[in-house]
């Protein structure tokens, strides 16, 4: 760490604060005894009793485990595949197919929101646990896709193309070689996958159906009614799962492998 | 090459799932933003460019003024307060590198929707910031900071400086210690290094962090709701209102159409970038 200026490193530690104080003050209230304002009024716990014993919570929270594990299922079948796909076939190497894979990534959410309401209602298709799927996977696919081609531009085709001349099929080359290789990158995926299924807010707001309310949905309405203590508990225990879930994911994707050369960034 | 058979399976519905959830749906946007609003806040496939007419509103010519003002300042925010730290992240060692870009990269992903409610508890009457000033004998009576111009801009800062600072350490990292070394030796003060050195060549690394910055600010709809209220609208809110209160969805479209014909243009200039090329 040489030469860099002391203003820049303090500014580096503000703004990790910025970033951090807001999580840490949720946190904090979550516990706090006053039911009205911030005054510190003693340590308790009877928020997170409270959410336990509401019914509509225990409900909301299976709904977005349910929502998240089947819409990242899907994406990681149908993304793995595609990945390798785009990465192996030169045919496929065109910018316009590249853009169309990380566009639902980069565009406003709530373009997808929109966009997917008229088309559900419009084809008639009920809104409900189908539609909030299909939503989640659309983002969830292009993230499968980044994720795991990142990996693949990582491995060492030497060891596929061994496999091959060892006499191979492509079949055999695919379950025996790059999806073992590719494993620390699926498992990555899919822990971001279902972060982000889990905490989308914006798309399952406009493609929800009566019944298949989510925690970020229930959150919003609770924020709606009034604030209360309860939404800090929940809202501080969505924000410790999904970080440590990131945390999980970023560690997976960086795990080295057999065959990968390491490198910190991208 | 031959690829095994599930491989191409899936690559196939992939692109048919793609096709039919994300570009049919977008297309539509386009198709209803010129259809007309039938009885009963249903649709009337009537042509018509009249959704396009009353976005020169001045009510709606205000609020997209005040989003591109705010993505703007947003941008140019994250832009100063981001590059700091990025280089920092590009200069540190190996260890404190991975550190701090786990730091940056968490909230990157973490619940938006609770990150932003979490400024709700700073900015409110009765909230942190306040009771704060008060005990400090600043205020005299609680401000109102909540659905202020301030608190939806903090907010949005918030939201989106991850996106700044990732692609900006990138960017340095390119830039080789030796260039700053030669600076020095040529008798460049810091200051003087930073203008004439570091800046320009970061400039890709501006370019795609404000990108990532302004697309999702313009866009932006927790952020404009939760901290703005009814009084800040931005695009967002706006266009949600069209399509969940007054189910007004020709206008609603020709808005949504608005913000991605940018968002698209935005991006296309981003590919003809160096760091587009690249990265791709």
């Amino acid at each position: 760490m040489k030469r860099i200026p002391t203003s820049f490193l303090l500014n580096s530690l503000m703004v990790m604060l910025f970033l951090y104080l807001p999580v840490v003050i949720l946190i904090g209230m979550s516990f706090n005894a006053s039911t009205m304002g911030i005054a510190w009024k003693g340590f308790t716990v009877q928020w997170y009793q409270k959410l336990v014993m509401d019914p509509s919570i225990l409900d909301a929270t299976l709904n977005s485990v349910f929502i998240a594990c089947v819409s990242t299922g899907l994406a990681l079948i149908l993304g793995v595949g595609t990945a390798i796909g785009l990465e192996k076939s030169q045919g496929m190497q065109m910018p316009l197919v590249n853009m169309v894979m990380v566009l639902p990534l980069v565009i406003p959410e709530i373009l997808l929101g929109v966009a997917l309401l008229m088309v559900f209602v419009l084809c008639r298709i009920p809104l409900g646990f189908g539609t909030i799927i299909i939503g989640h996977m659309v983002f969830n696919l292009p993230l499968t896709v980044v994720i795991v081609r990142a990996r693949l531009r990582k491995l060492d085709p030497a060891w596929e193309d061994a496999a091959r001349d060892l006499g191979a099929t492509p079949w055999n080359v695919l379950t025996r070689i790059t999806l073992p290789m590719l494993r620390p990158a699926i498992w990555g995926a899919a822990l971001l996958g279902f972060t982000v299924s889990l905490d989308d807010f914006v798309v399952t707001f406009f493609v929800a159906g009566p019944g298949s309310t989510t925690l970020p949905l229930k959150v919003f309405s609770m924020i709606k009614t009034g604030i209360t203590p309860e939404i800090n508990a929940l809202s501080a225990v969505m924000v410790v799962v999904s970080m440590i879930c990131v945390g999980l994911s970023w560690l997976f994707q960086q795990r080295s492998t057999v065959g990968s050369s390491e490198s910190t960034l991208s | 090459m031959s690829s095994a058979f599930p491989v191409k399976l899936s690559l196939l519905s992939a692109g048919i799932f793609l096709g039919l959830f994300f570009l049919v749906p977008l297309l539509l946007i386009f198709g209803v933003s010129l259809a007309s609003r039938g009885m009963y806040g249903g649709l009337a496939w009537i042509a018509t460019s009249e959704n396009y007419q009353r976005l020169l509103d001045p009510l709606v010519g205000t609020i997209f003024l005040r989003s591109f003002l705010f993505a703007g300042l947003t941008t140019m925010v994250c832009a100063a307060v981001g590059f700091p730290l990025a280089y920092c992240m590009a200069r540190a060692s190996r260890q404190w590198q991975l550190l701090l870009l786990i730091l940056v990269m968490i909230p990157f992903w973490t619940n938006f929707l609770v990150r932003t409610y979490a400024w709700v508890l700073i900015f409110r009457a009765d909230g942190i910031l306040n009771t704060l000033l008060m005990r400090l004998g600043l205020l005299e009576e609680p401000l109102s900071m909540l659905f202020t111009d301030v608190s939806v801009f903090v907010g949005l800062v918030y939201g989106y400086l991850p996106f700044m600072v990732l692609p900006l350490v990138v960017a340095i990292e390119r830039i080789s210690p030796q260039l700053e070394e030669a600076a020095f030796d040529l008798y460049a003060s810091m200051g003087a290094m930073f203008r004439h050195v570091l800046l320009p060549l970061s400039k890709p690394g501006f370019i795609a962090g404000g990108v990532l910055v302004f697309i999702p600010s313009l866009g932006a709809f927790i952020t404009p709701y939760l901290l703005g209220g009814g009084q800040k609208m931005m695009l967002g809110t706006l266009i949600q209102q069209e399509f969940l209160v007054s189910r007004d969805w020709p206008f609603g479209s020709a808005l949504s159409f608005g913000l991605m014909g940018t968002v698209l243009l935005l991006w296309f200039l981003l590919g003809r970038t160096s760091y587009g090329r690249d990265s791709s």
